[in-house]
């Protein structure tokens, strides 16, 4: 990637795919994309990182018993079984 | 768990005077929340767990300072932030500044392979294996872009929120986001462009 206006436009796609850009600047954007094919797939891969960043978000799951042993160093073992009101 | 407690769920009278019944709480609306930061952060599940651990000790020692000018969400992510970070920084003593400016010497990542593999088929990009090189990709951004990324494209916080966590400009955040996007983006051409070619 060498083209001037390649490079120009790098350092806005973050904020164009968040869709935060200014109209303007999305504008010229969209006008360097109908004609630059290797932007375009710059732009379809970025676009598919995050999109992969955000599905393997929501598959972070928390140890069974991380709860139990926070509990435990917390010295809150009183309140290990559900509500901390029925503990009081 | 319920993560989407807020502030006003609490009785912040109760958690200054040390009530551990109201504390109990409070770790149980946000412990998960702390831990997937955590463990995006470092990797690692027992390092994860120790980060989880010392935030919610700190939280516990200074809540009668806090102030309620943030969120409870905001306050505990800077401290489990914080902890993440100068566990990196023991790690690695000659990479990791909290405060790090603005001006990383982190130019621009530029583009340097043209592969289309976004239309790979989804079972190819979010096999058991691209997961783990996800998390790899990750790990090899620097501490300061990592943090930002992970706050705002794992997380889920807005910028306005990100820079409150970590007490720098919405243009700082918005620039170290762009950053990581860009060298993740040049990570994971490098990964699934092999299995195109296969």
């Amino acid at each position: 990637m060498d083209h001037h206006q390649c490079r120009h436009m790098l350092g806005s796609l973050s904020e164009y795919l968040d869709g935060t850009l200014e109209a303007e600047l999305c504008a010229e954007i969209e006008r360097h994309l109908s004609d630059c094919d290797n932007c375009r797939i710059v732009v379809d891969s970025l676009h598919k990182t995050i999109s992969l960043y955000h599905i393997s978000a929501e598959q972070v799951s928390v140890p069974d018993d991380v709860r139990e042993r926070l509990f435990h160093r917390l010295e809150l073992d009183d309140f290990i079984n559900g509500s901390a009101n029925e503990a009081q | 768990m319920n993560s989407s407690k807020r502030v006003e769920d609490f009785s912040l009278d109760a958690l200054r005077s040390g009530d551990r019944a109201e504390f109990a709480l409070l770790v149980d609306a946000y412990y998960e929340m702390i831990y997937r930061l955590a463990i995006k952060m470092v990797n690692n599940p027992q390092d994860a767990e120790d980060i989880l651990q010392e935030t919610f000790i700190k939280a516990y020692r200074h809540l009668k300072n806090f102030d309620g000018r943030s969120s409870l969400s905001t306050w505990l992510y800077r401290i489990a932030t914080n902890e993440a970070l100068m566990f990196l920084r023991r790690q690695k003593p000659d990479t990791v500044s909290v405060d790090e400016s603005l001006d990383t010497g982190e130019g621009e990542v530029e583009p340097l392979q043209i592969i289309d593999w976004s239309s790979l088929p989804e079972e190819e990009l979010m096999s058991a294996e691209a997961q783990v090189y996800l998390d790899k990709a990750v790990g090899k951004l620097s501490p300061s872009l990592r943090v930002v990324f992970v706050l705002r494209d794992i997380q889920g916080l807005a910028t306005r929120e990100t820079a409150e966590v970590l007490d720098i400009s919405e243009t700082a955040v918005k620039t170290r986001l762009s950053r990581a996007r860009l060298q993740l983006r040049e990570e994971l051409t490098s990964y699934y462009g092999e299995r195109l070619r296969a």
